[in-house]
């Protein structure tokens, strides 16, 4: 007598601590071999596009903060980048350090959080317990500079909000003293232990060639083993003065991008630290009076830095028409504005493209044929953030 | 091709009258096609060993509301090999049907749902058209530019119905969009007004 098998249909959140935020996975499975994955997305959309077009240049700022919340900086320089080109304004040398800096330190956030919550996907609690603690460390910095602690909104186009507060340069660098420590212990914890690597290794291979198909960037692409960071083959601001390598993976699985993530890190305080030595004092944003506020005293004193000042926070400034696509290395991977101006001092269209919707979009590719426990291990190696994937 | 120039002269001959137009700025190629030309040209982009556009980048769609050819659909890539970034634009008016480039691209899939789901622009041979970003049950298409910025439609969890429920928005105070422009000239509708009495004049 033949049986008739029904596979399995599972719904893997929205709400489950494994799903990194709020993914819905329709997971069809056979026994416990997954055969294909649905990825519900969307339950995080905010219509950040829709809403940056109604807003002025200065006012999109803040919703970069809040696409990648574990890194927000580095989608604020994007956008920056992309209306400096626009309007061809030269940013300070100070400006583009203190920019380097704090997007260096963005990736470090990231991926502590990726690299430590990976490992609590897969079973290991103490190196969240230990990388938190960096983390807060970093966030303080942010706070800092900005007023807070993640929502930064730091960079504006032209330099950044405000020069570093007294005595933030000296206690990065001796969070770049500290840190390489820690980083050994995490590897210590996960790098040869037993379980971390049963549960990485050979898991969510991805070949040279599916990596360019699914649009993958990043260390997604890199643990793939193709050498590409936008750091080193597009340069902006000042990465082309400073010296740093690119860790590149050689079986594409799980495994070495936690390897890549772990050396980038390392490249990342090494670049924090290039940056803190090469910095002097100076202007932090541009000087045209019609892009960069004027100084709180020069208002009391100059009717022009008065208008200015009204004219910038009422109706913004101006963006000559014209269109450009902008994309930095953020920790996930290409992050991409492409903006669109109108003459006008709101954006026309200002699409953004998110490293992580290109990623969550092969999970059926990359799980089939893996045991139902290798869905979160897979995920957590994605570094999907819901505030990017859905925008 | 090592230099924007070279490739933008090896694209002209190549694909000939399958381009419109090409235009370098901003260290990036913009080219100009054609709907019934996308494949070719992403073929011929993807594959030419002088190109080697292997990644798609991107895929959207800029909506001019006032003009007869509505939206302007845009395709972003990148050649690795290269190193050059490439855009590549064409016109097409409202119910328009156009063609799906997930066979040559994978990653198109959901980049095409998106713009589906967005500005309700549909593709042909597109494996799985669905919505992807808003909510399921979802009306409109809210990138176009005519759709408001506060939506048409709010939900609520109702004490009475045990259950989420969706109704059309209330607004305490409507939105404001304050036209700072020139307020020395006064604001539009004043100009309006200044103008249709100088023309009655």
């Amino acid at each position: 007598m033949t049986k008739k098998i029904k596979n399995l249909n599972l719904n893997f959140g929205p709400q489950h601590p494994a799903a990194h935020g709020v993914l819905r996975l329709i997971l069809e499975l056979d026994g416990e071999v997954v055969e294909k994955a649905d990825p519900h997305i969307g339950l995080l959309h905010r219509g950040t596009e829709k809403l940056i077009e109604n807003k002025t240049y200065m006012q999109a700022v803040p919703y970069f903060d809040r696409l990648d919340y574990v890194a927000p900086m580095n989608q604020e320089h994007a956008f920056a980048l992309a209306v400096e080109k626009i309007l061809k304004i030269d940013v300070p040398i100070r400006a583009q350090y203190i920019r380097v800096i704090f997007c260096e330190i963005g990736r470090i956030l990231s991926h502590i959080l990726n690299v430590t919550t990976q490992a609590l996907d897969v079973g290991a609690l103490t190196p969240s317990l230990w990388g938190f603690e960096e983390r807060e460390t970093l966030m303080t910095f942010y706070e800092r500079a900005s007023g807070s602690r993640l929502h930064a909104n730091y960079f504006r186009a032209g330099g950044v909000h405000q020069d570093l507060p007294k005595g933030l340069e000296e206690d990065i660098a001796k969070f770049c003293e500290t840190f390489p420590k820690i980083i050994n212990d995490l590897e210590s914890l996960l790098t040869d232990n037993r379980i971390f690597k049963q549960r990485n290794v050979d898991i969510g291979v991805v070949t040279k060639e599916d990596a360019l198909d699914y649009s993958f960037s990043g260390v997604m692409i890199r643990g793939s083993g193709v050498p590409w960071d936008l750091r080193k083959s597009q340069p902006y601001d000042c990465y082309e003065s400073l010296d740093f390598k690119i860790p590149v993976g050689k079986n594409g699985d799980c495994y070495d991008r936690y390897l890549c993530r772990i050396e980038e890190m390392k490249e990342s305080v090494s670049i924090i630290k290039q940056c803190l030595a090469k910095m002097e004092k100076g202007p932090i944003k541009s000087l045209d009076g019609k892009i960069s506020p004027p100084p709180k005293a020069e208002i009391k004193q100059s009717m022009e830095a008065l208008i200015h000042h009204f004219k910038l926070f009422t109706e913004g400034y101006r963006v000559p028409k014209d269109e450009i696509y902008t994309a930095v290395e953020a920790p996930k991977g290409e992050f991409g504005v492409y903006l669109i101006s109108d003459g006008s001092s709101k954006p026309y269209k200002c699409k953004i493209r998110a490293p992580g919707f290109s990623h969550l979009q092969s999970m059926d590719y990359l799980i089939k044929g893996h045991m139902l426990a290798d869905v979160p291990a897979v995920l957590g190696s994605l570094d999907i953030v819901f505030g990017e994937v859905d925008r | 091709m090592k230099s924007l120039e070279d490739l933008e002269k090896k694209i002209n001959s190549e694909l000939t009258t399958k381009i419109d137009k090409t235009e370098i700025k901003h260290n990036q190629i913009y080219i100009e096609t054609d709907k019934e030309d996308i494949i070719d040209v992403a073929i011929f982009l993807k594959t030419n060993q002088d190109t080697k556009f292997r990644q798609l980048i991107d895929i959207t769609v800029v909506d001019y509301p006032e003009q007869n050819q509505r939206f302007e659909v845009v395709y972003l890539f990148l050649s690795h090999e290269f190193n050059q970034r490439l855009i590549v634009k064409y016109s097409i008016a409202e119910n328009e049907v156009i063609p799906s480039l997930t066979s040559i691209f994978p990653s198109a899939n959901w980049m095409e749902r998106e713009v589906f789901d967005m500005y309700g622009v549909s593709f042909k041979d597109h494996p799985d058209l669905r919505r992807i970003l808003t909510d399921y049950g979802f009306e409109g298409h809210p990138l176009r530019k005519d759709f408001p910025l506060t939506g048409h439609s709010e939900v609520r969890y109702s004490e009475d119905q045990k259950k989420v429920i969706s109704e059309p928005v209330k607004l305490e105070q409507n939105y404001r969009n304050f036209d700072y422009e020139s307020p020395w000239e006064g604001t539009k509708y004043i100009k309006e007004e200044i103008e249709n009495n100088d023309k009655k004049n």
